[in-house]
């Protein structure tokens, strides 16, 4: 496919994607916060935001990186079952 | 098109999503031993879980015409408490021998563990003295990728050859080591976590479809039972060959898994 055809075939989905990604930004904003210290994952993913627009390739993987933890040694005991989707703070 | 369906938990699905995977090509299935949603109380719990992989879910599976096969372990989310995870091993041998049992899977990491760590590499260690395939179950989100890391070498350690090792649920950030050292690799097709289908055709485009498969892993959350054959769809779109379709979704998949005698299926 070339781009136009690229185009053609993905823009509408992801013009709605991008809408969603605006909608919930400004869901954040509207909601209320004390004032305590910006929530980490919030944090990360406006880091990962600001990659789809740097003008570098291969952006899903340099997104995936970022929302990974980067440590090498196992944990002494899972805390949990789950995921939260990026690395908490150390 | 026929496809194979590689890693699917048939025993949280409906007899109605056999029908439509039927429907849409599916020849044959394989089922991982995982998490129930809950941890069982007790060793006595995964007998009967082992039992429904190797008795009931085959038969229910040939009512439309799809071969079972399964994978047998204690998943990783259960692995933490290692006296229990060892009770539950201990059982495993005397399953081994069933005719659907292609291996031992899907062992990994979920939290990327201590503990975790030590169930795997006594996974590892039977898979390598019974002569099994195995099965990975890389872990989600954040601990992916440190988690894929420490299972390649683990499995490097154990002394098992990659390409007998299947590394599931790869994504962007790890499809590049794990086909560079040897491995095969799995992409699960899942609507949030995981890759979408379209994400999986991408990576096909950028890193090609050599020892590389698709699966939908469909189970009991958020999951697509059709997922392989919607991927399929995506790559005709694209304008992908007949060919390539068949090589992700049927031959790949054929290829590793008749590595095990128990993998039987007919092409076309």
């Amino acid at each position: 496919m070339n781009r136009e055809q690229v185009a053609d075939a993905y823009f509408l989905e992801h013009r709605a994607k991008l809408l969603d990604l605006a909608a919930f930004l400004d869901r954040i904003d509207r909601a209320d916060h004390d004032g305590s210290a910006e929530d980490f994952r919030l944090i990360v993913f406006r880091s990962c935001i600001s990659k789809l627009i740097d003008g570098e390739g291969d952006r899903a993987r340099r997104i995936l990186d970022e929302l990974s933890d980067h440590t090498t040694e196992p944990i002494e005991a899972a805390p949990m079952k789950g995921a939260i989707g990026a690395p908490p703070p150390a | 098109m026929r496809y194979i369906d590689p890693h699917i938990h048939m025993v949280s699905r409906t007899t109605d999503d056999y029908s439509r995977m039927a429907l849409a090509g599916c020849a044959a299935i394989t089922e991982p031993a995982f998490w129930a949603g809950f941890d069982r109380s007790s060793p006595q719990g995964f007998h009967d879980y082992y039992r429904q992989l190797t008795e009931t879910e085959p038969a229910r599976a040939a009512q439309y015409g799809i071969r079972h096969h399964c994978w047998l372990c204690v998943n990783p989310k259960e692995a933490e408490d290692i006296g229990f995870a060892r009770e539950v091993m201990s059982i495993i041998p005397e399953f081994m021998d069933r005719s659907n049992v292609l291996g031992i899977g899907e062992i990994g990491l979920n939290k990327n563990s201590r503990n975790e760590l030590v169930i795997l590499e006594e996974h590892l260690a039977l898979a390598k003295n019974m002569k099994q395939l195995v099965l990975v179950h890389t872990p989600h989100l954040e601990d992916k990728l440190k988690g894929t890391r420490l299972i390649m070498d683990a499995v490097a350690n154990a002394g098992l050859e990659p390409d007998r090792v299947l590394i599931d649920h790869v994504e962007e950030h790890t499809v590049s080591e794990v086909l560079d050292r040897g491995f095969w690799a799995g992409m699960t097709l899942y609507p949030e976590t995981k890759c979408t289908p379209q994400r999986a055709v991408d990576i096909l485009e950028t890193y090609g479809t050599e020892r590389i498969w698709m699966n939908s892993a469909g189970d009991w959350g958020p999951s697509d039972p059709l997922a392989v054959p919607k991927a399929q769809v995506e790559m005709r779109r694209r304008g992908h060959t007949e060919q390539m379709i068949r090589t992700v979704t049927w031959d790949n998949p054929k290829t590793f898994l008749s590595r095990s005698p128990r993998f039987n299926v007919e092409d076309d």
